[in-house]
């Protein structure tokens, strides 16, 4: 990738973060209009994705978002209401920007969509030129800001770029025009900071300016100048002195500020500072209040506080730091390595009498397994950025079907495995749509039945154990078991003999092919069902539950684990081969002799006072060779039900670093990926939902058959 | 990428199987190794020997004596993994396959390789690439991508037949 091409895959990433929080800032003032904060933060947002646009290329984006950045700026001044039409809008322009970043050329189709939403906007700034229109829901302007915008005022502003400014593409210049386009700049370079010739790096930016601006245009004019390079740059705005008003104690502090700001420690800087001062005190002449003593005391008292915020500001600017997702994958895998390497160590550590090499390995294993924890830490993300985007949904959806639907999130603070999280998406956004779609009622149906108006659909999360629970509740008309039934009968994924439990009968919905709609929606019969969303959390390991009362709702909880790609597992030996379960399924492990074993067809055995059904990997998988005399039994519960497993051998617990199968494999039933053992050898990861729904689609397939 | 496609070698690492001698072209040859642990994938078909462990990453090993409805013979000490790289499902990925032994690389220009005859090979037609020759000696050059390609490999996602009744014992022969 050339460093151009960098560049603006940099700027994709960082306008789809942007996208993200104007989305959030959007949905968030349909409900407060008038929150001056969030207004900020979506004209911050436009004037961000316009100005980096347009530096990095993306001309058509800053052209688009420039008209919005006009109107949000006469919101921002009180002279434009929020209104339902203008978020609707600027909704569909957030998309149509989301769509800009990943086409290449324009197609015709885009730039018509992109004109209707221009003309969209474009109607409201007539409106605004006119007198401040009564709308009701208009933000109430903040009377001191349209005050001192007409008012010319002197600013000092100090702007040392970053060294890297010119690698990330800026243009220090162009910044310092653009000061000069708001009123009359006094620009001082600073070139203390060039090194010697021969330390000199080309690409680096050793110079820093202070200004001093003349302007009526107020400090956030000043500060949008700096807006894209202001997480890297240094950038300080004082206010100096405002014309046709007596500098007061106030005033006088700010210059104590900007004076602080201009004096360095060394005599050369000291000297420099004193010539511009003499420069600010023939600005301060004129209002004639300032004396020399004052100012340097003032500068004395305000080095210290310069000192604290420099330091503190450096503290901020490294608290996060991008990285692509594959150097983390890589850190993982190389995180996974040391931990097999660390279990053979400590299996030979384990053989030998030598007590040094027995201190090591354990000393080692600690030190590995802070490593991995670690490591996995840094993967995990807050659901509550997925959860986010969900508003959106919701809010479109309910729309689009008439209902009025109200999404609350609890515990968007959870953190869970970024791959997790991806791929959580999909499932998440149709156990939503059916909720929406299936579950929640019309108004009216609502208020004939007694309940509110508008429904409720409430996302959770939160840990248990080492796991996370995501809960979809509704408040909807829950499942209709009838409906289930005969939907069941009718896919002949059930007998009318078959006696089936409430669970059971609700875990139809999960098998492929199931929907109970009658009519195809565009919403949720899209042709995938909800097998889709079982299918999808198993691969994550997770596992899926139902609760659902008639009349009162649903509630789908999904377990999901908190990484995938290291987990405990129980190491078990069939035969020659072995297989690994996930610990935090596995139940109970019990002795299995064969003189106790039943000779029919179905194979149960009794645990906890419930007949459990169990399998033999050994027949299941034909693994060659005959079963010991006593096999033992590992019994591991799942959500929809218990499954029994019967092998040669439980060997123990095994830190299981998960590895692919591959593409090839992926379809293999019963397995879900492959570890490494102590001697380097693969054991093989045993799926047990998948094994489950085998034996429950054998149990059926059998009871049909003899039905 | 399209460095391959440009500077195409003309290099072909070759191999026995049965009696016939095989080539690939260097490209896609990543190692060699010897015969390790191959860890069996159970319900798959019987040319898929399993996974290997290559340097902590599962490495699906294809048995090409199998694959190619060749005798199949018992594993001696010159069995070895030959390490290919190819396009799967328009990926690349990383796959073993099985030879009695690895012989040497040779030189072939494109002059002297001719199309695959049309019968009489020890294997299916769309598998070869071309036929060399050396020193008397015919050599089938593989079609590496085609040999490992999705419908190649399909019998496993199916994996080998439905799965057996619970109770009815699968035992193997």
């Amino acid at each position: 990738m050339s460093r151009e091409e960098l560049h603006r895959q940099g700027f994709r990433d960082e306008a789809h973060d942007l996208l993200a929080e104007l989305e959030e800032a959007l949905l968030t003032l349909e409900a407060v209009p008038t929150d001056a904060e969030l207004i900020g933060r979506v004209f911050r947002a436009m004037h961000t994705i316009k100005g980096s646009g347009a530096m990095f290329g993306f001309e058509r984006i800053a052209a688009f978002t420039h008209e919005i950045e006009t109107v949000f700026d006469l919101v921002r001044n009180g002279r434009v209401g929020i209104t339902k039409d203008l978020l609707d809008l600027t909704l569909a322009a957030r998309d149509r920007i989301r769509d800009m970043l990943d086409e290449d050329g324009g197609d015709a189709a885009g730039e018509a969509r992109s004109e209707d939403i221009l003309r969209g906007f474009r109607a409201y700034l007539p409106a605004a030129g006119k007198a401040a229109a009564p709308s009701p829901d208009l933000a109430a302007p903040d009377p001191a800001a349209g005050e001192a915008a007409r008012v010319e005022q002197v600013w000092h502003i100090r702007f040392r770029p970053a060294r890297t400014i010119f690698l990330a593409g800026g243009n220090p210049a162009g910044l310092l025009g653009e000061l000069g386009e708001l009123g009359e700049a006094r620009v001082v370079g600073h070139a203390e900071d060039v090194p010697e010739f021969s330390e000199l790096e080309p690409e680096l930016c050793y110079l820093w300016w202070d200004v001093l601006l003349r302007t009526a245009a107020g400090e956030l004019a000043i500060r949008d100048v700096f807006m894209f390079v202001e997480d890297e740059s240094l950038i300080e705005v004082g206010l100096v002195a405002e014309s046709g008003e007596e500098l007061d104690e106030d005033g006088y502090r700010r210059l104590g500020e900007i004076l602080v700001a201009r004096g360095d420690i060394s005599p050369k800087n000291l000297e420099e500072a004193l010539r511009g001062q003499k420069k600010l005190g023939s600005i301060l002449t004129e209002s004639g209040l300032v004396s020399r003593e004052n100012v340097d005391s003032a500068l004395a008292e305000q080095d210290a506080v310069r000192e604290l915020k420099s330091e503190k500001r450096k503290d901020e600017a490294q608290t996060t730091i991008r990285v692509p997702a594959e150097k983390l994958d890589n850190l993982v895998d190389l995180v996974g390595e040391l931990v097999i390497v660390q279990a053979r160590i400590r299996q030979a550590a384990e053989r030998s009498t030598d007590a040094v090499l027995g201190n090591l390995s354990e000393e080692l294993e600690l030190l590995s397994d802070s490593l991995r924890d670690a490591t996995l830490n840094i993967r995990m993300l807050p659901i509550g950025t997925t959860f986010n985007r969900f508003q959106r949904l919701v809010r479109d959806l309910s729309a689009e079907l008439g209902k009025s639907i109200k999404l609350l999130t609890k515990g968007g603070e959870t953190e869970l495995d970024k791959t997790v999280l991806d791929q959580l998406n999909d499932p998440l956004v149709h156990l939503l749509r059916n909720a929406i779609d299936h579950g929640i009622e019309s108004p009216e149906a609502r208020e004939a039945k007694g309940k509110p108006r508008t429904g409720t659909i409430e996302l959770s999360a939160e840990h248990s154990g080492g796991e996370v629970l995501v809960r979809v509740t509704d408040d909807g008309k829950g499942l209709n078991r009838e409906a289930i039934r005969a939907k069941g009968l009718e896919r002949g994924l059930i007998t009318p003999e078959s006696q089936l439990s409430d669970k059971e009968l609700m875990f139809l919905i999960f098998s492929p092919g199931f929907s109970t709609a009658q009519a195809i929606t565009s919403v949720s019969g899209r042709g995938v069902g909800m097998d889709v969303v079982k299918r999808c959390i198993d691969s994550l390991r997770g596992s899926i539950d139902i609760e659902s009362t008639v009349g009162t709702g649903t509630t789908i909880t999904v377990k999901l684990p908190l990484t995938l790609a290291i987990i405990e597992g129980l190491q078990v030996r069939v035969g020659g081969e072995y297989f690994v379960v996930p610990l935090a399924m596995v139940e109970e492990c019990v002795e299995l002799e064969h003189s106790r074993e039943e000779t029919g067809r179905r194979r149960f055995i009794a645990s906890r006072g419930e007949m459990v059904p169990y399998i033999r990997i050994r027949d299941w998988f034909a693994v060659p060779g005959t079963a010991p005399a006593i096999e033992q039994i590992v019994i591991a519960h799942l959500a929809s039900g218990r499954l029994g497993l019967a092998v040669d051998q439980v060997i123990g617990e095994h830190q299981t670093v998960i590895k692919s199968l591959g593409r090839i494999y992926r379809e293999v039933e019963g397995l879900s990926g492959a570890t490494v053992r102590g001697d380097g050898s693969l054991a093989l990861i045993l799926d047990v939902p998948s094994l489950y729904r085998s034996v429950l689609s054998h149990r059926n397939r059998t009871a049909a058959a003899g039905g | 990428m399209s460095q391959t496609e440009e500077y195409q070698t003309n290099q072909y690492l070759t191999f026995t199987l049965d009696r016939e001698v095989f080539a690939l072209s260097i490209d896609s040859v990543r190692e060699v190794l010897e015969l390790t642990d191959i860890t069996r994938i159970p319900r798959t078909p019987e040319f898929m020997r399993g996974v290997i462990n290559l340097r902590g990453h599962a490495v699906p090993v294809v048995d090409l004596r199998r694959k190619f409805r060749m005798r199949v013979a018992e594993d001696t000490v010159n069995t070895c993994i030959i390490i290919v790289e190819v396009t799967f499902e328009g990926e690349r990925t990383i796959m073993g396959a099985l030879a009695d032994s690895v012989r040497e690389v040779v030189e072939l220009d494109a002059g002297e390789i001719e199309a695959a005859p049309k019968m009489g090979t020890a294997v299916r037609t769309e598998f070869i690439k071309g036929m060399g020759k050396q020193n008397e000696q015919f050599i089938i050059i593989l079609d590496v991508d085609k040999v490992f390609s999705v419908e190649e490999l399909a019998l496993i996602q199916g994996g080998a037949g439905e799965a057996d009744d619970l109770g009815a014992s699968r035992s193997a022969a």
